[in-house]
């Protein structure tokens, strides 16, 4: 099995999930599919560099075959901005939630089929799922 | 090369930590700052444009890293129109914030604001496509902050689709600009215009994949259908300045598919040139009329205002999308035009909303509000300039792009959307006002609503954008000539990338 077949499984299996997940109704699956979709990007513009292993960075006017260092750039900008951006919108969701008691990113209530969080549960369940990432932002 | 240039990207990213970190609880120096800031911006939007109008283009490496290798920015005519523009706007918000006392409302809107600026600014300027994003995800950043000032529920669920769709569009944005940097090689706009006109054809496939999905994210931030599902509920819930100066955010969309589009994929993209053009026309006509029809079906004055705007997104981007000078000088008189009109109409909206009190901007007859007579007279105005009837520049605007596309493949299409969209819009803007001021005048009763905050000032502001849409009409003359030359400098072959690849030959 070739490195560039186990790359792209990789983003194809990530952008699939991910793109699964942020079509679904609630915000916390949406997160974790924004999460995916970027991890897919990262790894997907590390290859866009073409796929090489044991090469040595640029470093002498001699090197002929050398990793390419631009996407490693990219791709650090990329994470920095896709991890604030998580962490903002896990806040924003969460605080959509305690502020509006709608968890769906339509913005809208549940159907009454469905049962809705009771009021008093969702004070205690509405911020543990989404809690841990919203933490991490503060540190 | 001046240093004059980084100025409108150095002079916000200076002013927004100073105010963060120094000014935080002082509001009085935060407001002197920040409309100070707003109006060096506007002197130095003018400055450029007096520069950029020798038609020498200019650029300025950061940290003297050449081009391709390094990051450039370019000020040619399109970018120093797109700063004043966007410049005038920011001010006119600015104050308007300022009197109605929207910065009161939480914290940090003034450092946000300037970060916004930086974002605009700085997109208008770049020549690198990674810089690009950089300065997309800063807009954006600033944008979110902003959307969500001054809280409320409705607020905050519009805002959770709003960041959702463009965490989306940046990941997107991604994806193109890794296509695109694995077959050419590089990040620099005009290098890779040059590069793709000399790709194998091999690689042909991936390259229009790339550009394709590009412009498919400049196209969401324009709200181009099926992309604009996000724009009315967002603009329609946030406040109402910062719904006006979102009105120049959907205005980066539109610059970025006109600038990627031709510096990339212009005259020397051999086989692939103008590619994204065939899909830009249908979806900018499908935009135009799906604008419209909202605006016609809008229950409340801002959804009508956001419809407003996807509509006249659709009208620019249908003159964009023929690619030729003139049709690009028409675009480009119309897009000032629709900023400022649209601006306009989202802080009228504010103003009567205000005044109706638990009316709101429900289209729906009330008792007579104050000052109903004032305000009848600027929403006719700006009814007038959104829907592009004379003597505003609406008119002039949609007459020079029907001239425009007269020749052009598609271009009856265009002739019928316009002209139908404007019946459309007309008789929207009718109903709405006769709703709201003549069947107010035969409802009894008394409103009860809080005296409406700076009256005078605030209608100031409005009058103040309405007058440069005057202006845009009494002075066509000159403004014509510049835009214009614009559209003969971007289509001009080389001037971009000569100018970017071999600064001291071309300029």
């Amino acid at each position: 099995m070739s490195i560039e077949f186990l790359v792209a499984t990789a983003v194809g299996v990530m952008s699939a999930a991910g793109i699964y997940l942020v079509l679904r109704a609630r915000t916390f699956p949406v997160v974790l599919g924004l999460a995916f979709m970027s991890y897919a990007i990262n790894v997907f513009l590390f290859a866009s560099g073409r796929v090489v292993i044991n090469q040595p960075p640029i470093w002498g006017k001699d090197v002929t075959a050398y990793s390419d260092p631009l996407p490693q750039a990219l791709v650090l900008t990329a994470i920095v901005i896709a991890f604030g951006m998580t962490a903002l919108v896990v806040v924003l969701a969460l605080r959509t939630y305690l502020e509006t008691g709608v968890d769906q990113v339509d913005g809208l209530a549940d159907p009454p089929g469905q049962k809705p969080p009771p009021p008093e549960e969702s004070a205690v369940l509405g911020p543990e799922p989404a809690a841990p990432p919203a933490g991490e932002a503060r540190r | 090369m001046t240093h004059w240039l980084v100025a409108p990207v150095l002079l916000p990213a200076l002013l927004a930590p100073i105010m963060l970190l120094f000014l935080r609880r002082r509001l009085m120096e935060s407001r002197v700052l920040s409309i100070g800031g707003c109006l060096a911006l506007l002197a130095l939007a003018v400055v450029l444009v007096a520069q950029a109008d020798t038609g020498v283009t200019q650029t300025y490496a950061m940290g003297d890293w050449r081009a391709p290798f390094g990051i450039v920015l370019v000020l040619d005519r399109l970018s120093a129109l797109m700063l004043l523009t966007t410049a005038i706007l920011a001010l006119a918000v600015m104050i308007y914030a300022v009197v109605t006392g929207l910065d009161r409302r939480g914290w940090h809107f003034h450092p946000l604001f300037q970060f916004q600026m930086l974002g605009l600014n700085g997109a208008f300027l770049t020549g690198d496509l990674f810089n690009l994003f950089v300065f997309f995800e800063v807009m954006l950043i600033a944008s979110y902050g902003l959307m969500l000032h001054g809280g409320g529920g409705a607020r905050l669920k519009a805002g959770v689709q709003y960041v959702v769709i463009n965490l989306v569009g940046s990941t997107l944005f991604l994806v193109a600009v890794g296509l695109l940097y694995g077959t050419t090689g590089t990040l620099n706009m005009a290098h890779m215009g040059e590069r793709i006109g000399q790709a194998p054809v091999g690689d042909h496939g991936l390259i229009l994949a790339g550009g394709l999905l590009m412009v498919a994210v400049f196209a969401l931030k324009a709200a181009i259908a099926p992309l604009h599902f996000w724009l009315p509920r967002t603009y329609a819930s946030t406040s109402a300045p910062m719904a006006a100066l979102f009105a120049i955010m959907t205005k980066v969309g539109a610059y970025c598919i006109l600038r990627f589009t031709t510096v990339t994929f212009g005259e020397g993209a051999g086989e692939m040139a103008w590619a994204p053009a065939p899909y830009l026309l249908p979806a900018a006509l499908a935009t135009m009329l799906v604008g419209f029809i909202g605006v016609m079906g809008a229950r409340n004055l801002r959804h009508l205002a956001a419809f407003s705007v996807v509509g006249s997104m659709g009208t620019l981007v249908s003159a964009i999308s023929v690619f030729t000078p003139q049709s690009t000088a028409a675009a480009l008189y119309y897009l000032p035009h629709s900023t400022f009109a649209a601006a306009a109409l989202f802080l009228v909206a504010d103003q009567i909303a205000r005044r109706r009190g638990e009316y709101g901007d429900v289209l729906s007859p009330s008792p007579v509000f104050v000052q109903a007579g004032v305000l009848s007279g600027l929403f006719f105005l700006t009814a007038i300039a959104v829907v592009g009837l004379p003597p505003l520049s609406g008119f002039p605007g949609k007459l020079l792009i029907l001239d425009a596309v007269r020749d052009a493949p598609g271009g009856w299409w265009i002739w019928g959307f316009i002209l139908g969209t404007t019946v459309i819009g007309l008789l929207a803007f009718a109903r709405a006002g006769s709703t709201l001021f003549w069947k107010s005048a035969a409802t009894p009763g008394e409103i009860k609503a809080a005296p409406a905050v700076a009256p005078i000032a605030s209608a100031l502001v409005v009058a103040g954008l309405l007058s440069i849409l005057a202006l845009l009409t009494l002075a066509g003359g000159p403004v014509s000539a510049y835009l214009n030359a614009t559209g003969e400098q971007i289509y001009e072959a080389g001037a971009y990338g000569g100018a970017v690849l071999a600064p001291g030959e071309g300029g």
